[in-house]
Parts: structure tokens; C-alpha cells; sequence
């Protein structure tokens, strides 16, 4: 069994201002096994992100069915940890509690929660700022917060929506080469959302090419080179053009439409 | 190799210029008395109707210890008369704070408060408190209860607004972040909304506070016989007005204190906030 399964999604916003509707997601078959870990590559505007979201719950698809560990997605839920774009961290809490809030929301008491939570701070490579708020540590700690936090629901999948955009290239490198760390060392099923080809490149096992508008899945790209993985080795460039190829094809495909 | 600042923070000009730092915020209220003390000394208008500076503080002196009787039947009663005034701003404050406070997060977090709720309760705040007040000498008498009414009209609204201000601009990531590790709808509502909206409901308790301290004295002026409003308004009929002066001085500072005893509250509570003010940034 797939950890999720998404059977001809369709996404349809209408604007309301407008009077019009607009199709963003249109007939989204995909499964991604387990342990995999999947990124869904687009330009901005694709609907990668409310594909993301819907797999979240925190929107619901116009048809279509969303299965996570073969249960009917309706609402969002602690089996699904996503990480945000911006860290979205509760900026009243510190680091720890910030992590251990689901033990929190679950009624387990502050040592045993605390206890349990310094496992994720040691594993994001956050000893020593447990109790900083979230204003006091820089942008891509407070992301290891909100991975951590994601980590600790230990749930059948981590939905991740451009979690490194935000962040220098310096720091981005980094978070993903201890994502990969993290991935490998805790098996669990990734869905990582991205703009960026050498960042599927670097994280994925499974690269989605996303088209605009409407979102279609152009081809789901296996890629198993071995990790770490050398972004200048030939196999990577190969991979590369190739997706590449995909995205130029689909853009050309629009100049001429228009 | 001494730096540039090693200099400034060390030397003798450093120093002067700390002292003169400290000194700088003095000047234009110095400026102010002197030129108060001079002109109501100059004889220009009679003394009875603008006393110097030293006169009123010798009659608020005189208030609050009663060594020569100089402020009469007041003498040595400033202490009564203050917390007279101080227990109705906090009686009304409180409960407009609490009323406030679940009346606004209810609005601000329920469509059905908000729609049965919020028009009523916005159709009575452009009423002005004052106009209140022969509804409330009727109602409640001449007491504590028609000023403490006045100080919740007054404190009320502006808990109310930010207290909805605050709820529905709840950050709606944090929301969704929530409803991700399984909040059900009550912990969304007490660990989520709440601790989020609190730092425009504390922004709200601090508008509140002036409010209640401006009604507690308009109220003692019509309804209630005892207070800083009551010895103010009392004072003017006998044109003392060093005496009017001095009250106005310790409705002041008062006032004051309230808020800067809320705003210690406050940073205690939102001490996560701190770090990313202006103000904590300075400090």
C-alpha cells in the first residue's frame, strides 16, 4: 500500500470578484510509496502548494480522493506533520516547547514532554537554544524548530512546502544536506514542494515535473544516484538537462498557445 | 590600537556628555515652572486664580501630610481621598476588563457572537459614558456604584475592540499549525487565539486604564461625594485653586502609576515579545 495515494484530483478556485473560476489543479494521479521521498517540482502558480495542502487537509479538492496510509484525508491531523514556508512557530513558546507542543495538546506533563523533546533538539542540532524564543534565534533555527515539531508527531508522512526558501543559500545548503541526514537516519515518507531543479535534485528520490496552470503532473523522474550526491558528477547533470528539457518543452508549449 | 568608541565611552566628555543626557528631559519642564512661578508671582492676574507652582505644591503637601491646615477640611486627607478614587477605577476596570475581554474574544472568535452580539454592543459605544450618568444617579444613587458604572462604560469599549482586534488577526498559519498537531476546537482557543491575541488586549487594558481614571473623576464630579474628583470639583466652588491644582497633580500621576503597574505586568507576560520591540531593542 502507498503512505498516499491521490486519485484524479481536481482543484477548482472560483473568484469570486471575477465571477469566473479557475482551475488549478486538474486530474492529479500520484502514489508515493513509502520511505519515499518525493519532491513536486513547478513554476510558481503550478498548485504544487494546494496539492501540499490538500494532502494536509487544510483545503479540500473540488473531486477527487486523497488517501493517506489508506484513510480518506478530511481534515488536518497529527499522522501528517507539515513544515511551513515561513517556520509559523507559536512565538509565545520556547524552542522545546514550541517542538513538544502536540505532547502539550495531548495532556503529557511538562518533564516527560520536555524529555521527550530534547531528542528532536539534539537531532535538528539545537542543544544550547532549548529556551530561546522563537524572536531570538535566526530563520533557518526557528525552521529546524518547525521541523523538529514535525518530527516528534512521528507521522505517517512530512509535508513540506519550500521550507528553505526563505533562507541564504549558505544556510539552505546546509538544511538540506541534514534533511537528507535526517531522512535516511528515521525512514520516513517526504513530500517536499519546490521551485528549484537543483534542490529536487539534491533531496528527491522521486522528482514530480508540475505544468502551469493548470497543475498537471508531467512526469514523475525516478532518480537514485547515490548520496551524497556530487551536484557536478555526470549522472546529476544528465538528470538535470532532462528535467530541464521537460520545463523548456512545457514553456514553449505556452509561448506558442498564446 | 584604541578604537574609536574605547575613546567616547572613557573619556571626560563621555561623562559630561552622560550627565547632560540624564539632565536633558528636565529642561522644558524646568523652563515651564520657572516661567509659571515668575508670571503668577509678577501679580498679573490675582493669586487666588493662578497659584505659583509653590503654592499648589504647598497645598498638596499639606493634603497629603496635614501639617498646617492650609487645604481646611482636606488637611491630611489625601490618602482617604485617593484610594477612594483608586478602589472605583479598579472595581470598574476589572470588570470591564473581564467583561471585556470574553465579550471581545467571543465576537472576535464566533460568527454567531459576532452576528448576534457585536451590533448591539457597537451601536452603544459612540454613546458618551458621560451621558450616563443621570441614568446611573437614578439607578444607583449617589455612591460607589454610579462612578464604578461610569469607569466600566468607559473602560469597556476599548478592551472590547482590541480585545476582537486582536482575535481576528490571528496570524492564520499559526491556526493551521495548530489544527497540523491536533488541537480540537477548545485548545485552539485557549493555546493558540488567546496567547496571540494578547498583546493587542494588553494594548486595549492600557487605553482602558486612562479611560477609567478620566470617568472615576468626572464621576465623583456629579454623584459621589468623596474622591480626587469630589475635592477637585469641591475646591473650585470655594476657588481654591491650588487645591484644584493639586488634585489635578495627583489624578496625574496616578493615573500614572496605574499604567506604568499595567505596562510591568505586561512585559512580564509577553517577555517573548520583548526582544523584537523598538523599545527592548533601545533597552
Amino acid at each position: 500500500m502507498a503512505a498516499i495515494e491521490l486519485r484524479n484530483i481536481v482543484k477548482v478556485f472560483s473568484d469570486k470578484r471575477r465571477g469566473r473560476d479557475l482551475l488549478t489543479l486538474d486530474n492529479i494521479n500520484l502514489d508515493i510509496e513509502v520511505n519515499d521521498f518525493v519532491c513536486l517540482l513547478g513554476p510558481s502558480g503550478c498548485g504544487k502548494s494546494t496539492l501540499l495542502n490538500i494532502i494536509a487537509g487544510f483545503e479540500q479538492a473540488t473531486s477527487g480522493r486523497t488517501l493517506v496510509d489508506g484513510k480518506q484525508v478530511e481534515r488536518p491531523g497529527s499522522d501528517r506533520g507539515v513544515v511551513f514556508q515561513q517556520p509559523t512557530l507559536m512565538p509565545w513558546l520556547t524552542a522545546i516547547d514550541n517542538i513538544a507542543f502536540h505532547l502539550k495538546l495531548k495532556g503529557v506533563a511538562k518533564t516527560e514532554r520536555h524529555h521527550r523533546a530534547m531528542e528532536f533538539i539534539d537531532l535538528v542540532g539545537l542543544r544550547g537554544f532549548e529556551h530561546h524564543h522563537p524572536s531570538e534565534m535566526s530563520g533557518g533555527m526557528n525552521q529546524r524548530v518547525g521541523i523538529a515539531r514535525a518530527l516528534l508527531m512521528n507521522p505517517s508522512v512530512i509535508l513540506m512546502d519550500e521550507p528553505f526558501a526563505a533562507l541564504d543559500a549558505q544556510t539552505k545548503l546546509e538544511m538540506q544536506e541534514e534533511l537528507v541526514a535526517i531522512w535516511q537516519k528515521r525512514r520516513c515518507t517526504i513530500v517536499f514542494v519546490t521551485h528549484s531543479v537543483d534542490e529536487a535534485l539534491v533531496l528527491g528520490n522521486k522528482i514530480v515535473v508540475m505544468t502551469r496552470r493548470p497543475g498537471r503532473i508531467r512526469e514523475a523522474v525516478n532518480f537514485d544516484l547515490p548520496r551524497p550526491r556530487d551536484i557536478t558528477s555526470p549522472e546529476f547533470n544528465d538528470a538535470k538537462r532532462h528535467i530541464l528539457a521537460l520545463i523548456r518543452e512545457e514553456s514553449t508549449r505556452l509561448a506558442q498557445a498564446s | 590600537m584604541t578604537s574609536v568608541t574605547d575613546v567616547s565611552t572613557a573619556g571626560p566628555a563621555f561623562r559630561l556628555t552622560r550627565a547632560f543626557q540624564g539632565l536633558e528631559r528636565l529642561i522644558v519642564p524646568a523652563l515651564l515652572i520657572a516661567g509659571w512661578e515668575a508670571f503668577a508671582r509678577s501679580g498679573m492676574l490675582p493669586p487666588a486664580l493662578l497659584p505659583a507652582p509653590s503654592a499648589v505644591l504647598h497645598a498638596l503637601g499639606d493634603w497629603v501630610f496635614g501639617f498646617d491646615e492650609t487645604t481646611q477640611t482636606y488637611s491630611g486627607h489625601w490618602l482617604r481621598d485617593a484610594l477612594a478614587s483608586a478602589l472605583r477605577v479598579f472595581g470598574g476596570f476589572a470588570l470591564a476588563s473581564a467583561l471585556g475581554i470574553l465579550a471581545g474574544v467571543a465576537i472576535g472568535w464566533s460568527r454567531l457572537f459576532e452576528k448576534t452580539l457585536e451590533p448591539t454592543l457597537q451601536m452603544l459605544r459612540p454613546i458618551p459614558p458621560v451621558s450616563w450618568i443621570p441614568l446611573a444617579i437614578i439607578w444607583f444613587g449617589i455612591a460607589d456604584k454610579p462612578a464604578i458604572f461610569l469607569v466600566f462604560l468607559g473602560a469597556f469599549f476599548p478592551v472590547l475592540m482590541n480585545s476582537i482586534h486582536g482575535v481576528k488577526t490571528v496570524d492564520h498559519n499559526l491556526v493551521r499549525a495548530g489544527a497540523m498537531m491536533g488541537a480540537n476546537g477548545r485548545q485552539m482557543l485557549t493555546d493558540i487565539v488567546l496567547p496571540a491575541a494578547l498583546p493587542s488586549i494588553f494594548a486595549g487594558l492600557r487605553i482602558a486604564v486612562g479611560s477609567a481614571w478620566m470617568l472615576t473623576v468626572t464621576a465623583e464630579m456629579v454623584a459621589v461625594k468623596s474622591g480626587l474628583g469630589y475635592v477637585l470639583w469641591d475646591s473650585y466652588y470655594f476657588l481654591r485653586y491650588d487645591i484644584v491644582l493639586a488634585a489635578m497633580i495627583s489624578i496625574g500621576l496616578l493615573g500614572y502609576l496605574s499604567d506604568l503597574g499595567l505596562k510591568a505586568i505586561m512585559a512580564r507576560t509577553l517577555r517573548w515579545q520583548q526582544t523584537t520591540t523598538v523599545q527592548g531593542r533601545a533597552g
